[in-house]
C-alpha cells in the first residue's frame, strides 16, 4: 500500500500536535468572521502522521456516532481526503459541523492512546480540514441510494438530531420530509451558535447535502399547529415520526427586574443576531439593544457564546457572571479559553440577586452577591453558598440570561398519549421509543439539554429503530426496489 | 413564498391582504395569529388572522403602516408575495356563552376583534361593539361588525365621526344600561385596555384582553413577550395572547414595548415616506 506511515511509534509520538491558526483574539473580538480558520493541508499530513493506528482504536468508543477515525486518518495520511471525509460521513452526515462544535476533548480525544503521555490526535480539527477541503475543491457526491421505499417518515426539527435522522432515512431509502417552525433550517446551530464559530455558509452547505438525499424540507411549518402529531399520520400518511424539536424555551433566574428593557434570555439575544442578522441593523431589520457595559449570566456553551456575542456587537465590558468555580463550568474549554482571549471579564462565584431599574425602566446595574463552595450537591459538583454581607452592584445595562432551556411544550400538549417528565422532556424507552407508538425522539428533547453530538447520535439511533420499526411492521411485506426500476417505471 | 392574492386599501395607512397560506387557513380559529416576513432582510412581526377561505385556501390580514415592516408590506400588491408566513401561533380565544357581551375595538386592534365577535355571537350572545380610534379615517371594519352586532357604537377622539370620546366611554354607558354585560372582549392600544380593564374592575366583570408584545419567534423560544400576569412570568405567544385583563401588569408591558423606539423610528423614516407617497395616489385613483 502507498503512503504507509513509516514512522515508528516512538517517532511519532515527538511530533508536537499541529494547531490550526486563529484570527488574533483582539481582531476578532470585533467582528463576527470565523475564529479558527482550520489546518493547512501540510499541518493535517503531519497530525495524521501522529496517530499510533492502535490495533483497538479506542477513540472509535469514545466518539457518540462510532465514526471510523482511524480509517480516516489513514486515508488523510494517504492523501484520500475525499476518501477520508466520506468515511467520516459513513458515521455521520455533518462532518463540516461536528468538526467545528463537537467537544473532542472529552470524547474521542480524550481515550487517545497518544493523549496518556503527548497531546492527543487533534481528531476534530482532521475531520473540519477534510470536509472544508471537500468544500473547497467543490468535490461532495451524495451517496448512492441503492433502494427507495414506499413509506413516509417525518421529522420534525431541523436541528443536529432531526437532519441526522433524515440523513440516514434518506439513505436507507425512505421518503423523508423534515418540517421546521422557523423560517431558516438548523435548528439551535441556526439560531443558537454564533457564526464565528459556525459560518452560516457552513450551515447552509450541510443542509443543501441532506436536500441532495431527497429530503424535502418544510420551513414556516410549526408542528403541534400548523399540523398535528395525530394528522401526520393521518391524511398526510407518515408511517413513522421522529421529533427532535430540542429545549428552546428559555428558563429564567426568577429575581427581580427581569421584564426590565434591556434584559434577554440568551435565546432572544442569540436569535436576534444569529437568525435575524440584528448585528447588521438597519440593513437587517430585526433591532438589538447592546448597552457600554453587558453581564452575561451562567457558564455554559450558551453563556459563552452570548457573552463573546455582545463584545462584537460593541460592549466595551462584557461580563459573565457564574456562582461556582471556573472549574464547575459546564463550557467547553476551548470556547472558556477565547472568552478569556477577548477579554471577557469572569465575575466567578458570584450569584444576581436583582436587577436595578433607572427611572424609564430600563437596566441599570446588576446586583450579585459572593459565594462559596461548600458540600457536593446531586450532581456531584460542590453546591455554592451565599456569603453574608458581600452583596454589591455592578453598572450594567444588558443583562443575558444563559441559565438553560427546556423543551418547548407545543407538541407534548397536542399530542394525545405522549409520556412527558416533571422537567417537561419525552421519555423515551430503549431505541428512543416514545409512549405513541410510531413516534421516536432524540436531542434536547429527551435530554433537556445536551451537545450537538448527542443530539446527532440520537438521531442516528432513532433512524435504525425507525427502520426496524417500519421493517417489523410490514412483516417484509413493503419490497424495496432497487433505484432503477424507480427511474424506469 | 406566500402570493398576495388580493389587496384593499382602507385608509391611506390600513390594507387588507388576502395571503396564499392553505395550511394555515385550514387550522386558524378566532384569536389565532401568524408571525410574516416581508423579505429576506425583514423581522419576524405577528399579526392577528382575521377571517381564512378555506376553498381558496387564503387567510386575511389586516395591516396598519405603524412601523418599518407594516410600511413596507403596505407598499406590496396583488401578484408580489411574503417570504414567510407561519401559524396559526397562540391559543384560540375560548368561545363561550355569557348571554351579552361587550366587544371593544380600538384602532387596528379592531382587525383582531372582527372574527372573535364573529363567533361569540355564533355562540348565541348578544354582541355589543364599541369601535374606537383617533379620528374617522381610522375607524375600520364597521360594515362587518354591523353586520352581525346586536349595537353598534363608534367614539373618535377628535369628534370626527359619531360620538366625541374614548371606547371607555362607551363602555361605561353599556355596563350602566340594564342589558347585562356579561363579559367584555377588548383589543387595541395598551393604554385602551389598560383603561378599559381599570372600569371592568370596578363593575366587577369578566374582561379578556389581547396582548401585542415584543416577539421574535412566537412559539415559545425567545422570551422577547413575556408579561406579568398573576404575579406570574407569562409568554404572551404560547400562554396567550389572551389573558384576564384584571391580572396583567399593563404598565410593566406598556414600558417594555418602548424597549425599540428610538431605532424603530430611526429605521421607518425613509420607508415612511414611500408608503405614503404611494398610498395617496392610490387613494387618490380609488377617489
Amino acid at each position: 500500500m502507498k503512503y504507509v506511515n513509516p514512522k515508528k511509534p516512538s517517532e511519532r509520538m515527538r511530533i508536537p500536535r499541529q494547531e490550526s491558526s486563529e484570527q488574533p483574539a483582539a481582531e476578532r473580538a470585533t467582528n463576527f468572521t470565523e475564529v479558527s480558520q482550520g489546518l493547512f493541508e501540510a499541518a493535517a499530513m503531519v497530525e495524521a502522521s501522529r496517530c499510533l493506528e492502535c490495533a483497538e482504536p479506542v477513540c472509535i468508543e469514545g466518539c457518540p456516532v462510532n465514526i471510523d477515525i482511524k480509517s480516516f486518518i489513514q486515508l488523510i495520511f494517504k492523501e484520500d481526503y475525499v476518501g477520508a471525509v466520506n468515511k467520516i460521513r459513513e458515521s455521520n452526515y455533518l462532518p463540516a459541523i461536528c468538526g467545528r462544535v463537537c467537544p473532542q476533548e472529552s470524547q474521542c480525544e480524550s481515550v487517545c492512546t497518544l493523549g496518556k503521555k503527548h497531546p492527543a490526535v487533534a481528531i476534530g480539527k482532521l475531520e473540519r480540514f477534510v470536509a472544508d477541503y471537500e468544500t473547497k475543491h467543490n468535490l461532495f457526491v451524495p451517496p448512492r441510494i441503492e433502494v427507495r421505499r414506499d413509506e413516509k417518515v417525518a421529522i420534525v426539527g431541523s436541528g443536529p438530531s432531526g437532519l441526522t435522522c433524515a440523513a440516514e432515512l434518506a439513505k436507507l431509502g425512505y421518503n423523508v420530509t423534515i418540517f421546521e417552525a422557523l423560517h431558516a433550517v438548523g435548528g439551535v446551530l441556526r439560531y443558537g451558535i454564533p457564526e464565528f464559530r459556525l459560518p452560516r455558509h457552513i450551515l447552509d452547505l450541510e443542509t443543501e447535502r441532506i436536500k441532495a438525499l431527497g429530503v424535502t424540507i418544510e420551513t414556516n411549518f410549526l408542528i403541534g399547529r400548523t399540523a398535528t402529531i395525530d394528522e401526520l399520520f393521518g391524511e398526510w400518511g407518515f408511517s413513522a415520526i421522529f421529533l427532535g424539536t430540542g429545549a428552546g424555551t428559555p428558563t429564567f433566574m426568577g429575581i427581580p427586574g427581569e421584564n426590565l428593557s434591556g434584559v434577554y434570555s440568551a435565546n432572544e439575544f442569540l436569535t436576534r443576531v444569529n437568525l435575524m442578522g440584528a448585528n447588521k441593523f438597519p440593513r437587517y431589520d430585526t433591532p438589538i439593544k447592546i448597552g457600554r457595559e453587558v453581564a452575561v449570566i451562567g457558564g455554559g456553551n450558551t453563556a459563552m457564546d452570548a457573552v463573546r456575542t455582545s463584545k462584537r456587537l460593541g460592549a466595551e465590558r462584557a461580563y459573565l457572571i457564574y456562582r461556582r468555580s471556573r472549574e464547575e463550568m459546564p463550557a467547553r474549554e476551548e470556547e472558556i479559553h477565547h472568552a478569556e482571549q477577548e477579554g471577557i471579564e469572569f465575575l466567578l462565584l458570584t450569584n444576581p440577586t436583582r436587577i436595578c431599574a433607572d427611572k424609564n425602566h430600563w437596566v441599570e446595574g446588576i446586583e450579585c452577591q459572593r459565594m462559596e463552595l461548600g458540600e457536593p450537591d446531586e450532581s456531584g459538583r460542590r453546591k455554592p453558598v451565599p456569603l453574608q454581607g458581600s452583596e454589591f452592584v455592578l453598572p450594567v445595562q444588558t443583562v443575558i440570561e444563559a441559565i438553560g432551556q427546556k423543551p418547548n411544550p407545543i407538541i407534548q400538549s397536542t399530542t394525545p398519549g405522549l409520556s412527558t417528565s416533571k422537567r417537561g422532556t419525552v421519555v423515551i424507552k430503549d431505541g428512543q421509543q416514545t409512549s405513541r407508538e410510531g413516534v421516536f425522539a432524540g436531542g434536547d428533547l429527551t435530554r433537556g439539554g445536551a451537545t450537538v453530538i448527542l443530539a446527532m447520535q440520537d438521531g442516528k439511533n432513532a433512524a435504525s429503530e425507525i427502520h426496524r420499526y417500519l421493517s417489523s411492521k410490514h412483516n417484509g411485506g413493503t419490497t424495496p426496489h432497487l433505484i432503477e426500476s424507480v427511474f424506469s417505471a | 413564498m406566500f402570493p398576495i392574492i388580493a389587496k384593499e386599501l382602507l385608509a391611506p395607512t390600513l390594507a387588507r391582504f388576502s395571503i396564499q397560506a392553505p395550511y394555515v387557513a385550514r387550522k386558524s380559529q378566532a384569536g389565532n395569529f401568524v408571525i410574516i416576513r416581508v423579505e429576506e432582510t425583514g423581522e419576524r412581526i405577528p399579526l392577528t388572522v382575521v377571517e381564512t377561505d378555506l376553498k381558496a385556501g387564503t387567510i386575511t390580514l389586516i395591516v396598519q403602516a405603524v412601523g418599518k415592516t407594516t410600511n413596507h408590506l403596505l407598499t406590496k400588491m396583488a401578484g408580489e408575495a411574503l417570504v414567510d408566513v407561519v401559524g396559526p401561533l397562540g391559543n384560540p380565544t375560548p368561545i363561550e356563552y355569557h348571554g351579552s357581551v361587550a366587544c371593544i375595538g380600538g384602532g387596528v386592534g379592531t382587525a383582531e376583534l372582527l372574527p372573535i365577535a364573529r363567533a361569540l355571537k355564533s355562540r348565541g350572545n348578544a354582541v355589543y361593539t364599541v369601535i374606537g380610534a383617533r379620528s374617522k379615517d381610522l375607524i375600520i371594519l364597521e360594515p362587518e361588525m354591523a353586520e352581525f352586532s346586536d349595537g353598534m357604537f363608534i367614539t373618535t377622539d377628535d369628534g370626527s365621526y359619531r360620538r366625541k370620546g374614548f371606547v371607555t366611554d362607551q363602555l361605561k354607558d353599556l355596563l350602566d344600561a340594564p342589558i347585562g354585560i356579561g363579559a367584555v372582549y377588548a383589543i387595541g392600544p395598551l393604554p385602551m385596555m389598560k383603561a378599559v380593564a381599570a372600569l371592568t374592575r370596578k363593575y366587577g366583570v369578566k374582561t379578556i384582553v389581547s396582548l401585542n408584545t415584543i416577539m421574535v419567534d412566537g412559539t415559545g423560544m425567545c422570551g422577547g413577550c413575556r408579561v406579568t400576569v398573576d404575579k406570574q412570568m407569562k409568554f404572551a405567544c404560547v400562554d396567550g395572547p389572551e389573558f384576564d385583563a384584571h391580572t396583567v401588569d399593563f404598565d410593566e408591558l406598556i414600558m417594555r414595548n418602548r424597549t425599540y423606539v428610538d431605532m424603530e423610528k430611526a429605521a421607518l423614516h425613509p420607508c415612511k415616506e414611500k408608503t405614503m407617497e404611494l398610498h395617496e395616489a392610490m387613494m387618490y385613483e380609488i377617489r
